[in-house]
């Protein structure tokens, strides 16, 4: 049993909710509800109910960076320490060591950066996503709703490490005294591609991480080779011209594409076949995610 | 039709058993080596067949995959309930009780059947769903809160209320894994209570927390049926049930055994549940917990050497029961406990208290243990059997294995005046009496 001490001094931490600081949505709309409970029809509750749980989206990603805080002593460091020497252990391996070709005018660092930024997202929402249904077995277990919110949860968890990275960003920028010019208000469409893309991209893993037990020894793997099929410490103008349609399969190859165009200037140009297959392949993964991930939820309860 | 809250039709769910009992789950290794296997198999028949000369009973068979059974957790289950009922659901482990419960809160799809609810559905399948230890009682509370399906401004509106039921004030602001462990079940079931559904599906949370909040817990259950909502009660807990709930359910193996008034449901269940006759076997009894590394096979009830199920007060009792042993288990401790038909526990005899000490070693073993009288109030008792390990973690406990009865007559035929409502056990006193001098 769980029998333990009162008594012990604890570690106080700022980050506390406050019942003051929570403003919100008062709308009440458990209005009185006939429910039919029968085979299949799941389905047509589904999309209402998602919206009836929304505030629950923010309270388990909250929930998820409050302990990963409290848990760990670097605590928000975490999020840009990684990013910081992944940019400057690429810079010095691609620039000075392999010297590969880099646009004028903009450090290499910034290159690396850029690219971090989306594939530091993807990669977290990645291994979040697919291990937040196992972690969260005792909720799918014993309480109804519905589960998107689960994995959808671990997104917005990485989204968060995400904003902080931008900030980094933003004080090498001025470390470097590049200024961005006007592409970067398109940034905000690049965030919502790599956003699709990491929510498609979990909700599959996810899903089959229920149903095979097995599957998240392949996860690490696949984000492992991803990071050097991606365009993280190159730029994706030195593959072989007759060679990009098919790199451009790859979504993270247009989501940082577009990240380092809208960020650096257009220094990296914007190939457009290649975002539009990137487009393509990311709304592909997250319809087919979702209809996947529905069509295994029913049975998540059974098998968790 | 209108105050019906809850219509229940023909409701079944199937599952699937696998019986390659050590795959717990689907390794998408074993799916790939088992398509691999089928593809070989009928690369192999299509030459064996192509040939036509061997016959195909000569070649070394694949194993199948593992063979599945189906298995239905609950079948043809309807009932109604009305509006503001406390209908009490009880049956035995395996019964069906907590699939249904499952269905009825949404957590997974029924395979047949339908279910019409009428309002907005609450369940506590459990205490503290979702609370993290890492996070304070404040934190919790918005977070399991949410989790059952409160929006903020709800929870910040209860948010007094809850506190004060649970009697937290000074812990807010701790974290919830350095609370007791009756200070976490109390912030969970505040929580819990002080949702507002017009249906609340209450499992089991009631045997946790001590007496007092027990009866607190009881007496909000009360005020939320005196609300006009309807409540599903399932329990184990005899007494609570019958406190609770007018009405009740008794499912046995996944059907409906019974439905009607309370207290003839408790009879039927202790009748139904509990082997009566002095002796159980239990090789096939699947109720029942623990690691397993060691199990009860059967237990008897003697007097003498005869086997007996009725007992008359003050005569010896003897309980033989065997053990099969599959693990070492180093000095392991083997309780039986003797509890009143409502499950009050009277007596727990234990080896370790009667200093034997019994190294378990992989076999079998038979114990008697004598009770060299039996002073039980008459009336039905039941008992349980638990076996421990050197550290007392549970290898086998077996609910209500067997019953017995206390008869009004003691053993030498003299008619005794004991009765249930004065107690349980029967402790002998010396009278005398003489006149009092001071008054004459």
């Amino acid at each position: 049993m769980r029998e333990r001490a009162v008594a012990c001094p604890l570690p106080k931490f700022s980050v506390h909710l406050g019942t003051e600081e929570l403003v919100g949505n008062v709308a009440n709309d458990f209005e009185m509800q006939k429910l039919i409970i029968e085979p299949g029809r799941a389905e047509k509750n589904y999309w209402r109910d998602l919206w009836r749980y929304r505030e629950l989206f923010y309270f388990l990603a909250w929930r998820d960076i409050l302990v990963r805080y409290k848990q760990t002593v670097v605590g928000v460091a975490w999020a840009v320490i990684q990013p910081f020497l992944t940019t400057v252990v690429f810079t010095i391996i691609f620039s000075r060591l392999a010297k590969l070709p880099h646009p004028i005018g903009v450090p290499y660092a910034l290159l690396v950066m850029a690219a971090q930024l989306p594939w530091q997202f993807f990669s977290s929402s990645l291994s979040g996503s697919s291990n937040s249904l196992i972690g969260n077995a005792n909720l799918i277990s014993k309480v109804y709703f519905p589960r998107l919110v689960v994995p959808a949860g671990s997104v917005i968890t990485s989204f968060v490490d995400f904003l902080i990275t931008l900030g980094l960003m933003a004080l090498m920028m001025v470390w470097y005294r590049f200024a961005p010019d006007w592409r970067v208000l398109t940034l905000p469409l690049f965030v919502g591609l790599s956003f699709a893309a990491s929510f498609g991209a979990g909700l599959w893993l996810s899903a089959l991480n229920v149903e095979y037990r097995d599957f998240r020894y392949i996860i690490p793997f696949i984000v492992q080779l991803g990071l050097y099929v991606s365009p993280v410490g190159f730029s994706s103008s030195i593959v072989p011209p007759k060679w990009r349609l098919v790199y451009s399969l790859n979504p993270m190859v247009g989501v940082i594409d577009g990240f380092r165009w809208a960020l650096l200037r257009g220094q990296s140009p914007l190939w457009w076949p290649g975002m539009l297959t990137c487009m393509l392949v990311t709304s592909g993964l997250c319809l087919g995610g979702i209809w996947c991930f529905r069509r295994m939820e029913r049975t998540f309860a059974d098998v968790i | 039709m209108s105050d019906v809250v809850i219509r229940v039709e023909s409701l079944g769910k199937k599952y699937r058993i696998r019986h390659q009992g050590a795959r717990k789950y689907v390794a998408l290794r074993d799916v790939v080596v088992d398509k691999f296997a089928a593809a070989i198999r009928w690369v192999r028949d299509k030459r064996r067949s192509g040939n036509g000369s061997r016959s195909p009973g000569l070649l070394p068979q694949m194993p199948t995959p593992a063979s599945r059974e189906d298995f239905w957790a609950l079948k043809d289950v309807s009932f109604e309930v009305k509006q503001g009922e406390v209908v009490g659901i009880i049956g035995r482990n395996g019964a069906g009780k907590s699939t249904l419960l499952k269905i009825l809160s949404r957590i997974t799809e029924p395979t047949v059947g339908r279910v019409h609810l009428e309002g907005r559905v609450s369940s506590l399948l459990e205490v503290g769903t979702g609370f993290h230890p890492e996070l304070t009682g404040r934190e919790n509370i918005f977070l399991n809160g949410a989790i059952l399906g409160m929006t903020r401004a709800e929870i910040k509106k209860k948010f007094d209320e809850i506190v004060a039921f649970a009697e937290v004030e000074r812990f807010l602001d701790t974290p919830v894994k350095w609370y007791s462990s009756g200070m976490y079940v109390r912030l969970a079931f505040a929580v819990a209570a002080h949702l507002e559904p017009e249906i609340l599906i209450v499992d089991e949370v009631l045997a946790v927390g001590d007496a007092e909040f027990q009866k607190k817990c009881l007496g909000k259950m009360q005020d939320v049926s005196r609300g006009g909502r309807t409540v599903l009660f399932v329990s184990h807990d005899m007494g609570n049930v019958t406190k609770l709930c007018e009405r009740g359910i008794l499912l046995s193996a996944g059907k409906v055994e019974f439905q009607g008034e309370v207290i003839a449901l408790v009879t039927q269940y202790q009748k139904a549940a509990i082997p009566q006759s002095g002796y159980a076997d239990l090789t096939q009894l699947s109720d029942r917990t623990g690691s397993a590394d060691a199990q009860f096979l059967s237990v008897e009830l003697m007097r003498g050497s005869v086997r007996e199920s009725a007992f008359a007060f003050g005569s010896s009792m003897t309980v033989r029961t065997t053990i099969k042993v599959l693990k070492p288990l180093g000095n392991a401790h083997i309780a039986v406990a003797i509890l009143s038909s409502d499950g009050i526990p009277v007596h727990s005899l234990e080896n370790s208290n009667e200093g034997m000490i019994w190294s378990a070693e992989v076999g079998e073993y038979a114990f008697e243990i004598v009770l060299s009288k039996v002073q039980l109030f008459p009336g039905e008792y039941i008992i349980d059997l638990w076996l421990g390990d050197a550290q007392r973690a549970r290898v086998d406990y077996v609910r209500a294995a067997l019953a017995f009865h206390v008869l009004q007559t003691s053993e030498s035929g003299l008619s005794l005046s004991l009765h249930r409502r004065d107690g349980l056990v029967f402790a002998p006193s010396q009278w005398k009496w003489t006149p009092n001098a001071t008054n004459s």
